[in-house]
């Protein structure tokens, strides 16, 4: 039997999988489902002191589709939770009774030293084994001082994660980043010198979704006028995972990551990159607290089948194989080969190469593609269109 | 899904369906709504979590989908060809709305091919309750229940008449529906958990069943259905008229009757479609069914109709056979009369009734009969103590396959005179978890 704990900040995760903050983890209802589905961790969603008002607005979430697949991205803006501290403190207590084996974390957002650091005395007394700070939300909390407005000026984070680090005696404090900043390493490297114990990368990206045709007003439509909003879901992954290998290769601090994970194959490759937390928020809210079942048993059989005893063997193990583009070797040669048994002569790759690439192949007779050697780069754009697996292959060229 | 052309087919008895290619099998699976409270999975009788494994699937987590089919069903590759999907997992599937059901059935075979590919993992013997289960019949309803059975941790021993175990699996269903090794690899796995398995031992002439009983805490009774046929025409026992069931059995260990000219199969059921298509492959030039009502009426499912009329087999309804005709001492041609249909009769079904005056001969090389599959004849005197119902079949209670005979259970065919691969193996999970809670 392969083991999946984790430890994260000193705490340790019975699997590496978590509910990040978000409409998932408003209430201890919720939560205490998805713990006996078998997720490991929870992180409630953000929440603030009394005075801090909250009033959201709805209808809060729109879609992106790719082509007939729903849900390529997901554009939300929701604001941190109705509920403030006083509820949370609640939950937290009910929960950690319930689910002693389990994480129960809090986020917090606050405006003032005092906010953040009466969040931090209360919450930890109240029994949480983590909390997380949102210095990244990308929409209405900046336009009131808070949110992404802090992420992205590594003075103002460094300042920030010292106040909440300093009320702190016993939990963990992790601050969650946003990717919009030029260098999101130097934020890290902030929460580093702050004396915070880990980053959680990333929140949303600030978007706007799309514009209906006919009103001209963009989505979601509240009462005639739209605003922007924070981005999410499997689109956003190639970014997340850029920004935690980033942070991975240049600051020794934990990293928890979330940002368009929704499959095991998704966290293995965000463990290789490093994180020893993994977060999922938008896949949960389209396929609900089940999906753990999947998560957990594709993760299980990877590791079996790579002979792998702990899921810590895999933390890291892609970082040495990132280099700079620089240092990419000039001498390494591919060309493309088609398989010509599987091959179903849909020809996109032809199109593909003709008017994307080096115009490197002709089609035989019988429409099966055929490589021109002498003018194939072996740029890769036709294995990326090629609905066969394994049909178009790049091999290196002899000599 | 690739699939062996009509004339490619004729050549011997290899399977015709190929099975979906991974760029196939991965779209496909991404068109799964995952459902809350899915109705693919109530469609199953087994009880199979398709949504869990069709999610497994897309996320290429095989060897998973493949382990999680298993726990529900020990005999999933079979099944994945052999079950009726579209009346079964894929007829209430939501797609069907926006286009057609996913195709959960090829889905299902795909992770079954993949783990096969990779070996099934056995399993071990659960912690010994020092309690004796004696199975009869190793099928898949005894081998299921031996299985479930032995991973709780009773001794189980199963009894079987035939040398190899498997049933239907290995004696009945054609190969090229169902490749024998498929078929090895998961009896194989079925015994794994130390199953102890006693072929060529028929009950009630090797061994008495109440010796059986008297050496059990627990028996199951899985004995399937025989054949005999019920057409006394004229002319039955003349050579060239075969039995469907000694047919398909020698077809499916490889070694099949050499057919010729044109054969007629009488019968409409199921079995009389792999009999019409093991002609094609045996050398028939020609196969036609003869049927006493049409189509409407015919027991066999739509698919197997369809898959023998892509093989040429003719269909010939309303027709009902009188009397075989004899030349050089052999069948040479069926003398037929035509029929139209009446009142209901006992099944239900509309009573054919013969119109004087249409009598016809068929002229034939071979008759195989596929009428005759019922009970065994001998059930009730082996089993003496238990109550069969009027057809034959054993009576049992539905909620837990007991029979009138306390500590002894039964299930399948040999209860239900006759339905699927997969029915059957629910009904061993069933009797497995009855007896377990008998024996505790």
């Amino acid at each position: 039997m392969v083991d999946l704990s984790l430890e994260f900040c000193g705490v340790k995760f019975p699997n590496p999988f978590t509910l990040a903050a978000a409409p998932t983890t408003d209430s201890a209802e919720m939560v205490a489902r998805a713990f006996e589905a078998g997720w490991g961790g929870a992180i409630l969603k953000t929440t603030s002191v009394e005075t801090e008002v909250v009033e959201l607005v709805y209808p809060m979430m729109s879609g992106i589709d790719f082509e007939d697949k729903k849900l390529m991205g997901l554009q939300n803006i929701d604001l941190i939770s109705e509920r403030h501290i006083d509820e949370v403190e609640k939950d937290v207590k009910a929960l950690k009774k319930e689910f002693p084996d389990r994480v129960v974390a809090a986020s917090i957002m606050g405006a003032e030293k005092e906010d953040w650091q009466e969040l931090v005395r209360r919450l930890e007394a109240a029994g949480v084994d983590l909390i997380e700070c949102s210095f990244s939300c990308p929409h209405g909390m900046p336009e009131r001082g808070m949110g992404s407005t802090i992420g992205q000026d590594p003075e103002l984070t460094e300042r920030t994660a010292r106040w909440v680090k300093e009320a702190a005696e016993r939990v963990p404090i992790v601050i969650k980043l946003t990717p919009q900043i030029a260098d999101i390493t130097a934020a890290a490297h902030a929460v580093k010198r702050s004396g915070a114990d880990g980053v959680c990368a990333i929140n949303t990206l600030k978007s706007l979704i799309g514009v209906d045709l006919d009103t001209f007003i963009p989505y979601p439509n509240v009462g005639g006028y739209s605003t922007y909003g924070g981005y999410s879901g499997p689109a956003i992954k190639p970014v997340t995972l850029r920004c935690v290998a980033e942070i991975a290769k240049s600051v020794d601090i934990p990293i928890a990551a979330v940002g368009g994970i929704s499959t095991w194959m998704d966290a293995v490759e965000f463990l290789l990159l490093g994180a020893t937390n993994i977060q999922l928020c938008t896949a949960v809210m389209r396929n609900g607290f089940r999906i753990i079942e999947d998560l957990i048993d594709g993760l299980t059989v990877y590791l079996e089948e790579k002979g792998m005893k702990s899921v810590t063997e895999l933390v890291g193990k892609a970082l040495p194989y990132i280099v700079d583009h620089s240092k990419l070797s000039r001498d390494y040669k591919v060309v493309s080969a088609v398989n010509r048994e599987t091959c179903i002569k849909c020809d996109v790759c032809y199109i593909a190469c003709m008017d994307g690439a080096h115009q490197a192949i002709e089609l035989d007779e019988n429409r099966i593609p055929v490589i021109n050697e002498d003018k194939c780069k072996g740029c890769g754009m036709c294995e990326t269109v090629c609905p066969v697996e394994g049909c178009i292959t790049l091999k290196p060229r002899e000599s | 899904m690739r699939e062996l052309s009509p004339e490619e087919r004729k050549a011997g008895f290899d399977e015709v369906e190929k099975g979906l290619a991974l760029h196939q099998a991965l779209p496909e699976a991404s068109r799964c709504l995952f459902c809350h409270e899915a109705p693919c999975v109530s469609g199953c009788v087994a009880g199979v979590d398709v949504v869990g494994f069709v999610r497994r699937l897309k996320t290429r987590n095989f060897v998973g989908a493949a382990r999680l089919i298993r726990e529900a069903n020990v005999f999933s590759a079979v099944c994945s060809r052999v079950c009726p999907s579209e009346e079964q997992c894929e007829k209430p599937c939501s797609s069907t709305n926006l286009a057609e059901p996913i195709a959960i059935s090829a889905l299902h075979r795909f992770v079954a091919d993949e783990e096969l590919k990779r070996g099934i993992r056995p399993e071990k013997a659960g912690t010994p309750t020092g309690k004796k289960v004696a199975v009869i019949g190793a099928g898949p309803a005894g081998l299921t229940c031996a299985h479930k059975l032995a991973r709780l941790g009773h001794e189980v021993t199963v009894f079987e008449a035939e040398e190899k175990p498997g049933g239907l699996m290995v004696y009945g269903i054609p190969r090229y529906r169902l490749p024998s090794e498929i078929a090895e690899a998961e009896i194989e796995y079925a015994i794994s958990p130390g199953v102890n398995l006693k072929t060529g031992v028929l009950v009630g002439k090797d061994i008495p069943f109440d010796e059986i009983r008297r050496n059990s805490d627990a028996v199951f009774i899985g004995v399937g259905l025989g054949y005999k046929s019920q057409l006394d025409i004229p002319g039955h026992d003349l050579p060239g008229v075969l039995q469907a069931g000694e047919f398909l059995r020698k077809a499916a260990l490889g070694d099949p009757p050499e057919l010729s000219g044109r054969v007629a199969v009488i019968g409409g059921g199921n079995v009389a479609m792999d009999a019409a298509c093991s002609a094609v492959r045996a050398g028939a030039s020609e196969v036609v069914v003869l049927y006493r009502r049409r189509e409407e009426e015919m027991p066999a499912w739509k698919r197997e109709r369809e898959f023998a009329k892509t093989e040429g087999v003719e269909f010939r309804y309303l027709t009902a056979p009188q009397r075989f005709v004899e030349k050089d001492r052999k069948v040479a041609g069926i003398e037929c009369v035509s029929t139209k249909l009446g009142e209901p009769d006992s099944s239900g079904r509309p009573r054919p009734e013969f119109i004087p005056g249409t009598e016809h001969v068929i002229d034939v090389s071979y008759v195989i009969l596929a009428t005759g599959q019922g009970p065994w004849p001998e059930i009730s005197s082996v089993f003496g103590g238990i109550r069969f119902n009027a057809s034959g079949t054993i009576k049992v209670s539905p909620e837990t396959l007991a029979t009138s005979i306390e500590g002894v259970f039964a299930g399948g065919d040999a209860v239900n005179g006759g339905k699927t691969v997969v029915q059957a193996v629910a009904d061993g999970k069933l009797a497995a978890k009855s007896i377990n809670d008998f024996l505790s």
